[in-house]
């Protein structure tokens, strides 16, 4: 098996202390929490930091909690986690939806939400999670804490806004009232990265039209949110031919490329069927709660 | 650097390279060979061991990264001579060929018998699916595992091969 | 759904309950496996032991320009770095392959396929010989690569063998079997004919365990002792004698637990090689064990054959000619491993199970910028690609006549009546009786309530199909007057030996990957002389200590090392039938056997067991004239011909319309490999092939681009099953035995990895022919089968 190019380790023992050990060991040094998608990188040669900082004792970013309006998800949460977690589940089933297809089971128990954000493939499913819940992101730095949205947050492919000195501590999902979301991925096998997937989150208002609406696709060549498929939708019922229209936009929005998962017609044809499939069922689980009461319980 | 682990319920305290990863911390300086390893890119799932009682690919986890926690490889599956129910289910129902993704899959059987003591068919199969077996098909190791959750104390066998040993 | 329950055939089960002989008993090699005390080639560890790491070509066609290795010579913890240069000096730089072709050990004028090997690092430790990989400054220039097979021969293509002398283009062989005038004329003559191109992409056995070697060379003994993942432990020894200047019986090959072959572990690789060199220059044991991206990208893939299949037929369904032409892609060097004769393997099984009046095949191989092989992933010597066109071709029939599949293949099937049936390729096909088996799996599957299912589900626009793959291979090479590799006949030796205390070892020549030949080799001997398979010791895997032979492929341990054993165990029981004549005092035809013991015939209370026998044997009996005072015997088995199983599979999909995306629901396998030795390992190898063909037909495919990058030389890319990609497999069997076989078995391990790919094909096929779709190639991949409902059908390459 191929081995990663010599560095050096220390283990952080508080946010603090991770922020000093970025500062002092400067640019060739990151972070490291499950590893797995770092990890292969340095093996493969592709990536060779001279400091690896150990997060993984910093309990203080393991955690599910809610606090009022928000639902707040510390960056070192496994996948796992995530998936045993009934409140996430209950409030954001677009993050089950997501998690039942991210890797696999036995990497799910070491990756963290953190860690897919920072990595920021543009095959990563959590990005298009949270940018259609319009997450937002905690980073710590030298300077303090700063909170950001999903846009500035994402800057491209494999960047972010969190600069080698900082650190992303949470994520914050916004709880609301009439809420649902779904996400669908196609892949060839379980564990392969996306063909394409589609996530969707609405909320209703009370007369059923739609309040607020978050579409996004993955591994099809959209950064952010598809926001044409969106002004679709937004302050009207959600009829089948409007999302039969915010589908044909999403299509319209993606620029997917071709390879071996696909060409550029199929993947243009998943963003308008799975766009489809997923604001049909994040308005169905919307339906469902008459109130926030309803939902939270 | 110097790394302390629990393995297999013994703490060990020995020298790495920070970028020694667990994998071959078992294979090499511990003499653990019966993790395996089969690819480079953490798909296959032929390394997987137990890290604080949960499944993890040991090809990608530093040896550094275990200072302080609880590793468990096949080795410390069998109580002496006693097999896990796991271990004899994969005997009983062929759950294995060439042995090579084995140690593996039985830790994770353990560690889903652990969590959910009767797991339907599914549960098993996603359990499993992040680690490949090239021989078997999957269907028997599903059996090996369902036989494992039916038999809780095993039955017995510390899988000899002699006649004498077998009646004893 | 199984229920659990208690077995016979278990240690815990009593001994009353154990069958001795063939039945279902657990298998006596799991005690080491699920203790994790396997004993594979990475686990070994010698004093003083090295570790080698492999440099090789990042591109696909170039001259070597230099190489500096340098830097890499000044790491402190390197000990050697080996060029081709070196290697020339030792005329090692080139091996012949087992196709009478030379393939490169390590690079001297260029290189051709991108993963070639370039450098040998010999190093303290792992991490250090890959460190030092990176300190070898090597300069290419490159030059166009040939990708495309269909170009290969196109005037004016880049001559990738230009070692050869007078070699001017990529051509390999042509090859052709069976009457091309008598075809063609039926051809003409027929009422129907179908054609259709079908291509069997290129794919990897890719086992768990990857390939390795420990070498460590004694220079005071001049001994060789090679540890290494080999099928064919005693074929390497000879080959390696010949090839390397050590004379034979100063070689060992020992061949330890093998973590999967599937075919990948036949050949001789560069990196075996390298690492008995670097033994011999450091004068230290070395270790060499590729990584996973080394496996898919450098060693023996399978497959690559591009059929054009026709099929004439009459308007009422009987099919009178088959006839192909093939393109077959070889890589940079034909290292392909099957007999001399063949080089396109036995291809010529392409007739199927169907009685045709004629049939012609013509291969034409070709040289490509990628790596060797072709005959690997259980293809029984490329009898995959024979079924998967044949079987293919008949439904791609049955759509054009509008006739059930199934029913089209029952008219045409070679009747019991027939066999020996001799084929119109030259085969003659041992035993068969195929309706039975279809109708069996039929019952099984449910066939007509399917296809009931499916059209209540097309009218709904669902789309669920029906695949059926009636298969007959030819395995168990085979005749030595017919089949050699190398100039080395296919023969298999088997040594029995019965000890004093009436426990036995048989010594076989094959070497098992997982096949349980640790059981199933006991248990043809527990049949034969009634000794518990459990007081039996099978020794395998180490030329020092077992008779010759070709090693374990193409399914023919059992077909030819278990007729070997059965034979040396008759042997052996004629041999006791006289041993126990003359301790009774009576005279041998007086005798009469029941299993473990000869008896007085009309007085079974006066006999003697095997043990007592053995026991006598060594002892103090007056022995008969021309006995000799042990138990033991010794064949070499000569097959008299290839044996022929057959199956019926029946595969249901559901496809996603909107995505594309195949469920493989269900999978019914009716298997016919003659007699059965041990059933649970039967089903498991049926197991394991049919999640090959779930992976191929879905899956698995190692394609390349214009550059001649390999796009599936990792795990990310190269994409094998899951548990969750497969349905709980159903499987029944009937036995039709092989007459010629001395326990009329056949052998299985091969036979659902050649019969499931075109089963799943059939299904997608079946599932979109509302589209009009009547063929798509593998992998079925969600993308490719949503093409192909647009009416965009593409080949994989």
């Amino acid at each position: 098996m191929q081995v990663p190019a010599p560095f050096d380790y220390v283990r952080a023992t508080s946010v603090g202390n991770a922020l000093d050990l970025l500062e002092r060991h400067g640019p060739e040094s990151r972070v490291i929490a499950g590893g797995h998608s770092l990890l292969p990188m340095m093996k493969l040669r592709l990536a060779r930091p001279e400091w690896l900082i150990d997060i993984n004792d910093l309990v203080e970013l393991d955690h599910i909690v809610e606090d009022g309006d928000w639902l707040r998800i510390g960056a070192l949460t496994r996948h796992a986690g995530l998936l045993e977690s009934a409140l996430v589940g209950r409030l954001f089933p677009i993050v089950h939806d997501a998690e039942r297809v991210i890797a696999d089971p036995v990497v799910r128990n070491r990756g963290t939400i953190g860690g897919s954000l920072c990595q920021a493939d543009p095959a990563e499913d959590l990005t298009t999670v949270c940018d259609v819940l319009g997450a937002q992101a905690v980073i710590a730095g030298p300077g303090g804490e700063r909170v950001i949205g999903m846009p500035e947050l994402h800057r491209g492919a494999y960047e972010t806004a969190v600069e080698q000195n900082e650190l992303l501590t949470e994520i914050r999902f916004p709880i609301r009232p009439r809420a649902g979301s779904a996400y669908e991925k196609v892949e060839r096998r379980v564990g392969d990265w996306a063909v394409g997937a589609a996530g969707a989150a609405v909320v209703l208002a009370e007369d059923g039209t739609v309040a607020e609406v978050g579409l996004g696709l993955t591994a099809l060549g959209l950064e952010g949110r598809a926001t044409a498929a969106e002004e679709v939708l937004l302050g009207q019922r959600p009829t089948e031919e409007l999302v039969v229209e915010a589908g044909r936009q999403a299509a319209v929005e993606s620029s997917p490329t071709e390879d071996q998962r696909g060409p550029v017609e199929y993947k243009r044809h998943l963003a308008d069927e799975l766009t489809r499939r997923v604001l049909r069922r994040a308005v169905a689980r919307a339906r469902q709660f008459d109130d926030i009461a309803v939902q939270r319980s | 650097m110097q790394v302390t682990t629990t393995v297999n319920g013994t703490e060990v305290t020995a020298d790495v390279e920070p970028r020694e990863l667990l994998v071959h911390y078992l294979r090499d300086t511990l003499g653990l060979t019966g993790t395996h390893w089969g690819c480079d890119t953490s798909n296959c799932g032929i390394c997987v061991v137990l890290l604080d009682g949960v499944p993890a690919k040991s090809c990608t986890v530093l040896a550094a990264m275990t200072e302080g926690h609880e590793v468990r490889t096949v080795e410390g599956l069998a109580d002496g001579a006693t097999l896990d129910p796991v271990q004899q289910g994969f005997m009983e129902e062929h759950g294995l060929q060439c042995g090579f993704c084995t140690p593996g899959m039985m830790l994770t059987a353990r560690a889903l018998l652990d969590r959910n003591p009767h797991p339907d068919e599914h549960e098993i199969r996603e359990a499993i699916s992040g680690q490949i077996c090239r021989c078997t098909g999957y269907a028997t190791i599903v059996r090996a595992i369902q036989w494992a959750a039916a038999h809780p104390a095993g039955n017995g066998a510390t899988g000899a091969t002699t006649s004498a040993e077998a009646t004893a | 759904m199984t229920t659990v329950q208690e077995r016979p055939g278990n240690p815990s089960a009593t001994a009353a309950d154990r069958p001795i002989g063939f039945g279902r008993i657990q298998r006596k090699e799991d005690p080491r496996f699920v203790r994790g005390k396997g004993r594979y080639v990475d686990d070994l560890v010698l004093p003083g032991m090295l570790h080698g790491a492999m440099l090789r070509s990042p591109l696909a066609h170039a001259r070597l320009v230099s190489i500096d290795t340098t830097e890499a010579l000044a790491h402190p913890k390197v000990l050697a770095v080996i060029t081709g240069k070196d290697l020339e000096g030792l005329n090692l730089a080139w091996a012949p392959t087992l196709s009478a072709d030379v393939m490169a050990v390590l690079v001297t004028d260029k290189v051709r396929f991108q993963g070639q090997e370039v450098a040998f690092v010999v190093a303290e430790d792992r991490y250090a010989a890959r460190d030092a990989l990176e300190l070898i400054d090597v300069e290419y220039e490159e030059l166009p690569p040939v990708i495309d097979a269909r170009r290969a021969l196109d005037p004016g293509t880049a001559v990738i063998r230009d070692d050869i002398e007078g070699r001017t283009d990529n051509h390999i062989f042509d090859w052709e079997a069976g009457d091309a005038a008598e075809t063609d004329a039926v051809f003409a003559r027929a009422d129907v004919v179908v054609s259709q191109e079908v291509v069997y992409p290129r794919v990897h056995p890719a086992p768990m365990e990857t390939c390795g070697a420990v070498a460590d060379y004694d220079a005071v003994d001049g001994k060789l002792t090679l540890y290494e993942t080999t099928q064919a432990p005693h074929a390497h020894r000879t080959l390696y004698a010949m090839v390397a200047g050590i004379p034979e019986h100063k070689i060992r090959v020992v061949s330890p637990d093998i973590g999967g072959g599937f075919g990948n572990k036949v050949g001789i690789y560069p990196g075996y090689i390298c690492a008995v060199v670097g033994s011999i220059v450091t004068g230290r044991p070395v270790k060499w064990v590729e990584d996973r991206s080394e496996n898919l990208m450098s060693t023996s893939f399978a497959r690559d054959y591009i059929m054009r299949g026709e099929v004439a037929a009459t308007r009422e369904g009987k099919i009178l000619a088959v006839r192909t032409k093939v393109l077959a892609d070889h890589g940079a060097f034909n290292a392909t491993a099957q007999p001399t004769k063949y080089p396109a393997g036995f291809f010529s099984i392409f007739t199927g199970s169907y009685d045709l009046q004629a049939a012609h095949c013509s291969v034409t191989g070709v040289y490509t910028n990628k790596a060797p092989g072709g005959v690997a992933y259980a293809c029984s010597f490329r009898v995959t690609e024979a079924v998967y066109l044949v079987e293919r071709m008949v439904d791609v029939l049955a759509a054009e006549l509008h006739m059930d599949p199934v029913e089209l293949r029952l008219k045409n099937f070679i009747r019991p009546e027939q066999f020996p049936y001799p084929n119109k390729t030259g085969w003659e096909y041992d035993s068969g009786n195929y309706e039975p088996t279809m109708r069996l799996a039929m019952e099984m599957a449910g066939y007509d309530d399917l296809r009931r299912e499916q059209t209540e589900k097309r009218a709904r626009g669902e789309l669920m199909g029906i695949g059926v793959s009636f298969f007959t291979e030819t395995v168990g090479a085979g005749p030595r007057k017919h089949m050699d590799i190398v100039g080395l006949g296919m023969a298999d030796g088997a040594e029995v030996r019965v000890h004093p205390t009436g426990k036995a070892v048989v010594r076989l020549s094959v070497q098992t990957q997982g096949q349980g030949h640790e059981t199933t080799f006991a248990q043809i001997l527990a049949e034969e002389l009634g000794i518990p398979p459990e007081d039996i010791d099978v020794v395998h895997g180490d030329t020092d200590q077992t008779p010759f032979g070709l090693g374990t492929y193409g399914s023919r341990s059992t077909p030819v090392s278990g007729g070997a054993v059965a034979l040396a165990a008759r042997k052996v029981r004629e041999k006791a039938r006289a041993i126990a004549a003359a301790m009774l005092e009576t005279r041998p035809e007086d005798l009469e056997w029941e299993k473990g013991r000869w008896f007085v015939k009309g007085d079974p209370s006066v006999g003697k067991t095997i043990a007592e026998i053995a026991l006598g044997a060594h002892g103090t009996v007056a022995l008969p004239e021309g006995i000799d005072g042990n138990l033991d015997a010794e064949v070499t088995y000569d097959p008299p011909n290839l044996t022929f199983p057959f199956g019926a599979y029946i595969c249901v999909v559901d496809i996603d319309p909107g995505t594309g995306k195949v469920t493989v629901r269900r999978f019914i396998a009716v298997d016919d490999c003659g007699t059965r030795i041990n059933p649970m390992i039967i089903e498991g190898q049926v197991h394991g092939g049919l999640t090959d063909g779930v992976g191929m037909a879905l899956m698995e495919f190692i394609g390349f681009d214009e550059q001649g990058n390999n796009l599936g030389g990792s795990f990310m890319d190269y994409l094998i099953p899951t548990a969750m990609e497969v349905p709980d497999w159903e499987t029944g069997h009937t036995v039709t035995p092989s007459p010629h076989h001395p326990i009329g078995a056949k052998g299985i391990g091969e036979s659902a990895t050649v019969g499931s790919p075109p089963a799943v094909v059939n299904a997608v096929v079946d599932a979109l022919s509302p589209f009009g779709v009547r063929h798509m190639d593998m992998p079925c991949t969600p993308a490719r089968v949503w093409e192909a409902m647009q009416g965009r059908a593409t080949p994989p390459i």
